[in-house]
């Protein structure tokens, strides 16, 4: 195997709403301009780039295409995309690499949520023969799988909403994030239903946004950065696609790449959990005791569709990078309920 | 400036083979029967699977199941959205059918959320035109199964899954530029500061650089026609005859050519290199469209070199 280490790592603002297009170019332009400048690297160093996003989410076919735009693909480049968050993306770069016929790669996801009504688009995800043309929409779906832990005393309402307290103040030192400050459990225990289990504090926010992190390999890694985020394991595992069927309140797909990558234990773990009950299932499951949980403030407080869990994976990398950490874990989440979950666990080596 | 945005509505009928595991389940909604398949750990599966989840193994063992079952988590939904079983307030649950192991997702029609609890006894209410679709199954509601009169009839192999998704689809700063100037006949384009190349419609960033264009162009309504195709074929929506021309049309001063019609001349004698010219509907039918210029027709003066144009094919 060759080693292969974050070097480098940008993002868009998460907003509510942007004003551009749904194929991310205004986004990932100054991304892309961030990422590279801070690297002292021009398009031409990179050998490979990927990309993760999904076009029901833009509205449009292809979208993807039009976001190559941003990088400028002339003379022609070596390019990959996934339906899928761009952690997906950063999983092919890392086999690219392995396979010896690149050295550094480009990740970089996008997403304009704001463009359609989200928790509407995400029942595209679901099985389209028994369960989507009912339409159930990804907060409810989320809320059966809140109620079943709440029933069998797994997590209570009370931890959920400590969840949200401690997010948002982390949050209050990361300058992009969407939905930061200091708020009380009493306070937020005293809200509305939005969809009884869950209150608004319990769902990540509707975020426009983009990523981009740069991999590389052995020398090119260390000539690159001072202290490169290498990876130890990288490996993503599937749930059932039979929402009924699943034990909502574990899940073993993120246990089963966990070991697969080979988790043992972390100084650090950035978990993409957009709702609250599943920041707490994560920490049971993967048993995350004494680790210091999402500094960034998670994707609770900023979730754009498809790069959420490439930020995980590049907030993991930089608590690496800064010297705050010596091991940390990134998980990234993929259709409902946690269906298909990736772990990727990074050490910095001095 | 405001960028320009507009409704964009995504509407598809999907038309679904059910192969021989939900054909039969669909089948069994029709004639008002739920039907599971036996997996290998002995759990039955409602809705079926085609595939054991564990062991991946082909599952064929059929179970009949219960239309009454158990509450095993719910959520409740204040807001009805489009498409959903229910136009008020309701519950979504998981129901473990009397029978089945695993649950099935569906609404439940209770007045308030307070008149719902897991391990709550459901039934299902089925729809009064049954056609092999999960809405045969109309919602469940509070009760123990009832006997119903059984249907029949032919198997069901297809299901029609409509979706339908509303966006608001957004120019950017430079498509609003260019629109708002096709609406007062102008053809504005951008230019790249780094190869400076001219490109409309204008892009955003450029495809070769990865930089944002900035220098608006306004680009003469006049060009060179760069290749070309006949179309003899008819198809639904054609509002021109056959045979006619779409051409690739670089116009002078830019460096990217877009498809537009060529009319005003036999199609026969268009060709590479051919000048050709705007004609602009009437000017009270103007909008922010490049539908403002109808066709482009030869222009009369003579062709132009092929050096002129060949970096642009």
């Amino acid at each position: 195997m060759r080693d292969v280490a974050v070097v480098g790592f940008a993002q868009a603002p998460a907003v509510r709403e942007t004003h551009g297009t749904t194929n991310g170019v205004e986004m990932l332009v100054p991304v892309f301009h961030e990422v590279l400048g801070g690297l002292g690297l021009a398009k031409s160093d990179i050998d490979f780039w990927c990309s993760g996003s999904s076009d029901y989410v833009a509205g449009r076919a292809f979208s993807f295409i039009a976001a190559v735009d941003a990088i400028g693909a002339f003379p022609p480049i070596n390019e990959s995309h996934v339906e899928a968050d761009a952690a997906w993306a950063c999983y092919e770069a890392w086999v690219k690499i392995q396979t010896g016929e690149v050295d550094v790669a480009l990740v970089y996801g996008f997403g304009k949520s704001s463009a359609g009504k989200l928790r509407r688009v995400m029942t595209m995800q679901l099985d389209p023969y028994t369960v989507a043309p009912l339409w159930p929409d990804s907060v409810s779906v989320a809320g059966l799988q809140a109620r079943a832990g709440l029933d069998q005393g797994i997590w209570t309402e009370q931890q959920m909403a400590e969840v949200a307290v401690r997010s948002r103040a982390d949050a209050k030192s990361n300058p992009l994030a969407q939905v930061k400050g200091d708020v009380t459990v009493d306070d937020l225990l005293t809200r509305p239903y939005l969809a009884d289990p869950l209150r608004k504090h319990d769902c990540a926010p509707v975020t426009d946004g983009a990523a981009a992190l740069v991999l590389a390999a052995e020398d090119r890694a260390r000539e690159l950065a001072e202290r490169p985020a290498w990876i130890t394991g990288i490996a993503h595992r599937v749930d059932s696609a039979n929402l009924g069927g699943r034990d909502l309140t574990t899940s073993p797909s993120t246990v089963a790449a966990a070991r697969d990558a080979g988790f043992d234990k972390v100084d650090v773990a950035e978990l993409h959990a957009p709702f609250t009950h599943q920041e707490l299932l994560l920490r049971n499951a993967l048993g995350l005791n004494g680790s210091r949980i999402n500094p960034s403030g998670g994707a609770l407080c900023g979730n754009p569709m498809f790069s959420a869990g490439l930020i995980r994976i590049g907030e993991a990398a930089r608590q690496i990078s800064g010297g705050h950490a010596d091991r940390a874990l990134a998980h990234a989440t993929s259709g409902p309920a946690l269906q298909h979950n990736l772990v990727c666990l990074m050490e910095g080596r001095d | 400036m405001t960028s320009l945005s507009a409704p964009l509505n995504v509407e598809f009928d999907y038309t679904r083979s059910l192969g021989p595991v939900l054909g039969r389940f669909m089948t069994g909604l029709r004639d008002r029967r739920i039907e599971g398949v036996r997996g290998d750990d002995g759990r039955v599966h409602v809705p079926p699977v085609e595939y054991d989840p564990v062991t991946a193994r082909k599952l064929t063992e059929w179970v009949e199941v219960a239309a009454a079952g158990t509450v095993r988590s719910w959520t409740w939904v204040s807001e009805p959205d489009d498409g959903q079983p229910l136009t008020r307030p309701f519950a979504w649950a998981l129901i473990q059918l009397d029978g089945a192991d695993t649950s099935i997702l569906h609404a439940v029609d209770v007045p308030s959320s307070d008149d719902i609890h897991t391990g709550m006894r459901v039934r299902v209410r089925w729809a009064t035109d049954p056609v092999g679709s999960i809405h045969d199954i109309a919602c469940f509601e509070p009760g123990e199964a009832v006997e119903t009169q059984a249907g029949q009839g032919e198997a069901v192999t297809m299901v029609t899954t409509p979706v339908r998704l509303a966006y608001t689809h957004t120019a950017s700063a430079e498509e609003t530029r260019y629109l708002n100037g096709l609406q007062e006949g102008r053809l504005l384009g951008q230019r790249c500061p780094a190869c400076q190349k001219v490109y409309i419609p204008p892009r955003g960033a450029c495809p070769t650089d990865g930089v944002p264009t900035v220098d608006e162009v306004e680009l003469p309504d006049h060009g060179t026609v760069t290749t070309f195709c006949i179309v003899n074929v008819p198809f639904l929506g054609q509002r021109i005859a056959p045979p006619y021309v779409a051409a690739y049309v670089l116009l002078d001063g830019a460096d990217i050519a877009f498809q537009h019609l060529i009319l005003g001349c036999d199609a026969s004698s268009v060709r590479m290199g051919m000048r050709v010219k705007a004609v602009w509907r009437p000017r009270a039918e103007w909008q922010q469209s490049l539908a403002n210029i109808d066709h482009f027709e030869p222009s009369g003066e003579a062709d132009a070199p092929f050096e002129t144009y060949s970096q642009h094919l």
